[in-house]
């Protein structure tokens, strides 16, 4: 098992549905909406995995899936090689000293009727770790410090903090049981902007120190580019492509990773006012009944008709990225969807990858 | 060029609370002439949203103590009576709020909300405001407005609610729009689609829009002008390019380098704002912003700034108690990539008695 020392967690064909019932006491299952509908990835130790995606794209419901705060439909979810898809009571327990997450709202994620100290120290009670309060209160105190809370305020209270030290004290309480994988699901969307950026030099910080492998969901492409080594782009409950950042970036094969990437507003001059895109038309279609073959083809710029009959596979596209898709991103598609500075980006860093590229994209022509 | 379409002069919000009065709006003044687009752009609790609100008159309700002077067309809306200013609400200037699906009642069909829009204001037959909802439904791109019109809210998706919220707002051709943070419960694909559909419905209309967001790429891709608000007060403004160019303060050097770029090279260290936002009970003296600014002098923490032309740049104002000169320097070795504990030193070494308080304070909430 060479492979599984590479990664920590191997995630094959996974499956959600939640089912869609009617009636009251006798309840018949009428449909089911297809949250994640065959995801498969692999998280390698030490490094941090993006997921992205629009609402309603299934990231949330992965991430949970990771954590196992759900049981998956079907599928398996390898963490170090043991499946834990079918783990219950004490199998749980033990997971989660290994596989922690941090929540998206620092307002409700934390008891309000608690102290700080107690949420921190809640960890090491489940687990019975350091008995003793004098040690358990030195460790707590170590933590605040080290998620740059002020140990003193120990005895305070949720609501006496702000967004943003809320959310570092979520982080403690993660890192708490020095966990080999933290799953974050949106940790900023929910803090001023001017705040952000100290939650995610924190992660970024705490992940150095402790050697933590990390699975950072959000919406935000830039927030996305800026943590992750590598990304994944969902659409509809499937990955639609996986690559490392810079890749992916600079040079997306997918028309979906294309499209958001183009919608995102730059902050920058040359960004400029009244910039000409090619912009997605319509809305994300339902999960409970989405489009038959290839998701995306209802609103994708280059469907076919093949795009409609058969689904394309996740596979390799040129040298980094593995898209499903059967007409992938040309670079002077590229060029000419992402304008202005990420053009520049995609024709100066990836100069030699795009190179390296021409020969496998002769099936887009 | 006559008078601008509306001109914001010294306005001040203030409530009072148990615990003290709130200094919500503390003296802001801009203006906007038709045609074009000014972005505020703050954090929670900056003021930008009560400052639009109280144009509206709906922060009356709430015991407010609103002082200065918002001439729309020559009219100051802070002295119109209420009756008056009913008349201009939702038919000469126009709002469109953040999250569409509170903002639209469940209970009613979509046309039977936009002819009310439309009914409030005009003497017309229902017929022709119904008329008049297919046309504005039409008018923001969403696809078989006859059937649409006789759905309900929840059946639209969040795109598609924003998208009849702006109809509504459009329903009496405004002259001014006012959009308070209009993309931020959306998607970014969607979000673009509501921003080209507003920049779209301008050079169509030709009315004024005010962009209200914390989202500074949000206004870099609408606007022709950008206020920053910190702690109720403008503390920059400046045409939109010479924001992102040369930009003067502090807090908008910070805003600018603590978000994440699509453009700007990966792995590049955020530089985050230490501290948070004061409270508007208990603000700080002197500048605001001192207690967060890593540029601080020992007189900062006395003297208020005011909103000053920037010399040698039309139309920029700053409200910063650093020499010009050295905030350019600043700002060049910022972009460059310096930090602002390497530039710190060009602030220090010219004041003169170094004193050993007069160091940065590290907040409690900063990250060392």
């Amino acid at each position: 098992m060479s492979a599984s020392n590479e990664n920590l967690v191997e995630v094959k064909d996974l499956v959600k549905h939640f089912p869609i019932t009617r009636g009251i006491v006798f309840q018949k299952q009428i449909g089911a909406v297809k949250a994640v509908d065959g995801v498969s990835f692999e998280v390698r130790r030490g490094e941090t995995l993006g997921i992205v995606g629009e609402t309603g794209c299934g990231k949330s419901t992965t991430a949970r899936l990771l954590v196992r705060l759900m049981d998956p439909t079907s599928g398996t979810i390898l963490f170090e090689g043991d499946d834990i898809g079918e783990r219950k009571k004490d199998g749980l327990k033990a997971l989660h000293r290994e596989v922690q997450m941090v929540f998206q709202d620092p307002y409700s994620s934390l008891n309000p009727r608690k102290t700080v100290g107690s949420i921190i120290t809640e960890p090491f009670a489940i687990h019975g770790l350091f008995k003793g309060s004098g040690e358990r209160r030195k460790r707590v105190q170590e933590l605040m410090d080290r998620v740059g809370l002020n140990p003193e305020h120990y005895n305070r209270y949720p609501h006496e903090f702000s967004g943003g030290q809320r959310q570092r004290i979520g982080v403690a309480r993660a890192i708490a049981l020095e966990p080999k994988l933290l799953v974050a699901d949106e940790p900023v969307s929910a803090l001023d902007v001017s705040i952000q950026a100290q939650v995610l030099n924190l992660l970024r910080g705490l992940q150095r120190e402790m050697g933590l492998t990390l699975v950072f969901i959000a919406h935000d492409l830039s927030v996305v580019r800026h943590m992750c080594d590598r990304v994944a782009v969902m659409y509809l409950g499937k990955i639609v492509e996986i690559a490392p950042s810079d890749a992916l970036y600079s040079f997306p094969r997918h028309p979906y990773t294309g499209a958001l990437l183009a919608a995102v507003p730059v902050a920058s001059p040359t960004g400029g006012k009244r910039r000409q895109r090619a912009l997605l038309t319509g809305d994300v279609p339902s999960p409970a009944n989405p489009p038959q073959a290839c998701r995306f083809h209802t609103r994708c710029p280059k469907a076919q008709e093949l795009c409609s009959q058969e689904e394309p596979l996740l596979e390799l596209k040129g040298t980094h990225n593995v898209t499903a898709c059967h007409f992938p991103l040309t670079e002077s598609e590229v060029r000419m969807r992402l304008p202005g500075a990420l053009a520049e980006a995609a024709s100066g860093n990836s100069r030699g990858e795009v190179a390296a590229d021409q020969p496998s994209s002769s099936s887009s022509t | 060029m006559s008078e601008p379409l509306l001109q914001v002069e010294d306005l001040k919000v203030r409530f009072s609370t148990e615990d003290g009065v709130v200094h919500a709006v503390d003296g802001i003044s801009y203006s906007v002439d038709t045609g074009k687009t000014i972005g505020i752009v703050g954090e929670s609790g900056s003021g930008k949203s009560v400052s639009s609100l109280t144009m509206l008159g709906l922060t009356r309700t709430q015991g407010a103590n609103i002082e200065g002077r918002i001439l729309f067309e020559g009219r100051d809306l802070v002295a119109l009576p209420d009756s008056e200013l009913r008349k201009i609400r939702g038919n000469e200037i126009a709002m469109i709020f953040q999250d569409p699906l509170s903002s639209l009642h469940p209970f009613y069909k979509v046309g039977a909300q936009l002819t009310e829009a439309v009914l409030t204001h005009r003497h017309v037959s229902k017929a022709t405001a119904r008329a008049r909802a297919v046309e504005l439904l039409e008018l923001v791109g969403i696809p078989d407005p006859s059937r649409r019109v006789d759905q309900f809210p929840h059946e639209f998706s969040g795109g598609m609610r924003q998208r009849v919220m702006i109809a509504m707002a459009l329903a009496n051709e405004p002259r001014l729009l006012i959009a308070d943070e209009p993309t931020t419960a959306l998607d970014v694909t969607v979000q673009a689609q509501i921003l080209a559909l507003l920049d779209d419905l301008q050079s169509r209309l030709g009315m004024a829009i005010i962009v209200i967001t914390h989202d500074l790429g949000v206004v870099a891709e609408i606007t022709d002008e950008i206020a920053v608000m910190y702690a109720g007060r403008i503390v920059e403004r400046a045409p939109t390019n010479a924001i992102f160019s040369t930009p003067q303060h502090p807090y908008t050097w910070g805003l600018l380098k603590s978000i994440p770029r699509l453009d700007s090279p990966r792995g590049e260290e955020l530089v985050p704002i230490s501290g948070r936002p004061p409270s508007l009970i208990k603000r700080p003296s002197g500048c605001h912003f001192h207690p967060r600014c890593p540029y601080v002098r020992d007189r900062h923490r006395k003297i208020d700034p005011r909103l000053e032309p920037v010399p040698g740049d039309e139309g920029h104002a700053v409200a910063c108690l650093l020499p010009a000169e050295l905030r350019g320097r600043i700002w060049r070795g910022l972009a460059a990539g310096e930090t602002s504990a390497t530039l710190r030193h060009l602030v220090v070494e010219e004041e003169q008695p170094v004193r050993a308080h007069a160091a940065p304070r590290v907040s409690e909430d900063g990250p060392e």
